[in-house]
């Protein structure tokens, strides 16, 4: 409980979740502390991830071994850095990581390309798509490489005005 | 993970404990008071009312819808807090210690209206037994002192009055100040497509229809910036864009105009009516006033959309001349409503006394008949001039003095009532009967009624945000007069939530637009501020104005409201009190005080502008000082 923001009813309800989802497979005590680890395919299709558009992202964010499976650290973890107690720069920090396809720790044009897609569902046209990323990079890149490193995402991220309404999930 | 392996490492090596009892004893109390604080966090956050029910339809609807019922929620605490105030300091004392119904003239149903005193009609219409009781401002008595505890019902009565306007200006100063905070700065121009793009979806989202309708509006989002983007700065047809605006400023001008207009002349028939009495007329014409008034609440805002759309704004503006037309209207119509209602009070020295309104003339003429009453109950029995027992004479048969204060608070709480009912009835029909409808006739219609015409009704959230701020405007303005309205709308609010929590699952749609909640939330409590200032002056006003009527209410017999403060100074204070006050409630030492006020907010505004403006240039410097790192 002293490391994520959650209360502990509330996380005793998030391993409620997290059983129902594979019963045969997690434990109800956790005292031993067991490695369990549920696929991502599961995780994926929880009420509170279903229409996103970045689930994939989110869980592999935060899965510790890089291929979306999540133990019950992860899966708590995951939830309390999305709730609304967790810090704009925690999220900020987490919001980077999900936002960057090919992990190359930048975000650079294909990795917006792709976010773009995933947001409005492939409904623009190319020459949009184009215009748009090109619109970001001149806005928020500040050291001119031409992507966006941590910095310039955290200093664009941190003066948006809705950013921590939006990066929030209810559980 | 790290943070995980760390915590244990350290609370395992306080558990060894460094061999001083004192220092284990003190972890020991930290860690029970750090487990204290974490249940009571949990226990609070189980006390939240409606907890759940505004989550559930924020998921549904998106947070904007979410944040009117935070709004009702926060709008309900309010009302419990002023209800708590009119109840517990006004009419508990009044109805425990004060003399019981029956015993005073002013406690009793006059006996010509006793027969349909206990009527339902009369009493929905709030006069008979319901006049007559704790309700109004008319039941209470003058005297000074009541029962044991000495309570002082007067002065309780008009510092609950001032208390209740001060608490509410204080909690909604404090309310947009934390909002203001809130908000920070940021600049609006920069970085519109990064936070378009990374930050344009709500997390929140759980339904698949919401999540449908929010990739479309992101779509669209998109697109409007791109089209922005790449327009020229030239624009055609400026004159006509220009003459079509001014087109509809003119029209909807008109509308207000008229809606004023329609309610003054309403006002004056009614007391047309008033006059040749009211059995002669039907049920339209005793509550016009109030249907008329629901009735253009209703339909106006609609004629404003249609007028709007001939002014071709980006929707945020639009949005904003809606709403400012919306308050005008309201405005306009609850003050030509007052003013007729004053009119009514003020000017009756040409009307002759055939209608119970408050009239000196007319209080001079009861008064000198009540005499004559009294001296005819002696006549036969004691001759004139001699001291005389006083007669024992039933209240219910003793001539009544005009009360124009129960008479003000009655029309007030028709009003709200009319106003719920009204509110309710279009949830019922326009939601509820519409989708109903639109779900069972779709099979037997010509064509889809659920993408054409009729469909599913959208959630109108700044309509209903003004309806709710304006129904606060009247119970501001009517508490004085009938201290039941707090715990009127108190009920009213509490079915209201529920009500329109499951009018909005059940049959409404999320809407096409998801709007963004942030931003216009100080507007709302800008415009509540506003309501409330203007809805305390008539209050003031017949505080210190006009003289309360001689017959009914806690100040008869008093020539001004505020001199029971002067009253209880001089009685219960002990004299040296009323000497200061007296030297400080001085003109000259009032006005210097306000002129040092006046001068003190001057000084602050100029301070923060100066705060602001150097904000901006240490931003202008950190982003040359970039600037300058890349080249």
């Amino acid at each position: 409980q002293d490391c994520t923001f959650f209360t502990r009813k509330e996380i005793l309800r998030l391993h409620g979740r997290y059983y129902e989802m594979a019963p045969n497979v997690v434990p109800m005590d956790y005292t031993r502390d067991p490695d369990v680890k549920l696929p991502m395919q599961l995780i994926i299709n929880m009420p509170e991830l279903k229409e996103n558009p970045f689930k994939e992202r989110i869980v592999l964010s935060f899965s510790e071994d890089g291929e979306g499976s999540l133990s019950f650290n992860d899966f708590v973890d995951m939830f309390s850095v999305l709730s609304e107690m967790a810090p704009r720069e925690l999220k900020a920090i987490y919001a980077f990581k999900i936002y960057d396809f090919n992990t190359d720790n930048f975000i650079c044009k294909s990795d917006l390309e792709q976010t773009l897609n995933k947001l409005t569902r492939e409904e623009l046209t190319e020459e949009e798509i184009t215009l748009v990323c090109e619109k970001v990079i001149e806005e928020a890149d500040m050291d001119g490489d031409g992507k966006l490193g941590f910095a310039d995402f955290e200093n664009m991220i941190s003066k948006a005005p809705d950013f921590l309404s939006t990066f929030h999930i209810r559980i | 993970r790290e943070a995980q392996l760390f915590v244990d490492k350290f609370e395992g090596a306080l558990g060894k404990g460094k061999g001083k009892k004192f220092y284990a004893y003190k972890v020991m109390m930290t860690k029970k008071w750090m487990k204290f604080q974490r249940d009571f966090e949990n226990f609070k956050t189980a006390c939240i009312p409606w907890e759940m029910k505004i989550k559930e339809i924020e998921s549904h609807f998106g947070s904007s819808v979410a944040s009117y019922f935070i709004f009702l929620r926060w709008m309900y605490g309010i009302n419990m807090i002023l209800f708590g105030l009119t109840f517990g300091l006004v009419m508990v004392p009044e109805a425990l210690m004060g003399k019981p119904y029956g015993s005073l003239p002013r406690k009793t149903v006059p006996r010509a209206e006793e027969a349909t005193a206990m009527n339902f009609a009369t009493l929905w219409d709030f006069s008979g037994f319901a006049q007559y009781s704790v309700l109004f401002y008319g039941y209470y008595n003058n005297q000074r002192t009541i029962g044991w505890l000495k309570f002082r019902m007067p002065l309780s009565y008009f510092l609950v009055g001032v208390g209740t306007i001060g608490y509410s200006f204080m909690i909604v100063i404090r309310t947009m100040a934390k909002n203001a905070n809130d908000d920070g700065g940021g600049d609006d121009t920069s970085f519109n497509f990064s936070w378009k793009m990374f930050t344009s979806w709500d997390y929140l989202i759980g339904n698949p229809e919401t999540a449908d309708n929010k990739f479309a509006s992101i779509t669209t989002s998109f697109k409007e910036a791109i089209v922005e983007e790449q327009e020229s700065r030239k624009e055609e047809n400026i004159h006509l864009t220009r003459f079509l605006r001014v087109l509809a400023n003119f029209l909807a001008l008109c509308t207000l105009a008229g809606s004023g207009y329609l309610i003054f002349f309403v006002v004056r028939r009614s007391q047309k009516f008033a006059l040749e009495g009211l059995e002669n007329y039907g049920w339209w014409e005793r509550n016009e006033v109030n249907m008329v008034m629901s009735l253009l609440g209703m339909f106006c805002p609609t004629l404003f959309d249609v007028i709007s759309s001939l002014e071709n704004y980006h929707p945020r503006i639009a949005l904003r001349w809606q709403l400012g037309r919306i308050f005008a209207l309201f405005l306009g119509n609850l003050y030509t409503f007052i003013i007729a209602l004053m009119d009514e009070i003020n000017l009756k020295a040409s009307y002759l006394p055939l209608f119970n309104i408050f009239n000196l003339e007319e209080e001079k003429i009861v008064k000198y008949n009540m005499t004559i009453w009294e001296a005819s109950l002696y006549n036969g029995t004691i001759p004139e001039n001699s001291t005389a027992p006083p007669i024992q004479v039933d209240p219910a048969d003793v001539p009544r003095g005009p009360c124009w204060e129960t008479m003000v608070g009655q029309e007030f709480v028709r009003l709200t009532v009319s106003d719920t009912m009204t509110t309710y009835i279009t949830i019922l029909i326009g939601d509820f009967l519409r989708a109903v409808f639109v779900r069972f006739f779709n099979y037997c219609w010509c064509w889809d009624l659920e993408y054409g015409f009729p469909s599913y009704s959208e959630f109108d959230i700044s309509g209903n945000v003004l309806g709710l701020i304006f129904n606060q405007g009247m119970i501001w303005m009517g508490s004085f007069y009938a201290p039941c309205l707090p715990a009127i709308n108190v009920f009213r609010l509490h079915t209201s939530m529920y009500l329109q929590c499951w009018a909005v699952m059940c049959c409404n749609v999320p809407q096409e637009r998801v709007f963004k909640a942030s931003r216009s939330n100080n507007f709302y409590m800008a415009m509540l501020l506003f309501i409330l200032f203007l809805s305390t002056l008539p209050a003031v006003y017949t505080i210190v104005s006009i003289p309360p009527s001689f017959d009914c209410g806690p100040f008869s017999g008093k020539t001004r409201m505020f001199e029971v403060i002067s009253e209880t100074l001089e009685l219960d204070f002990p004299s040296w009190f009323g000497k200061v006050f007296g030297y400080a409630s001085n003109p000259g030492l009032i006005l210097p005080f306000i002129l040092l006020m006046v001068l003190s907010i001057y000084y602050l505004n100029a301070t923060s502008k100066s705060y602001k403006e150097a904000n901006l240039e240490l931003k202008k410097k950190l982003q040359s000082v970039r600037n300058k790192e890349l080249q």
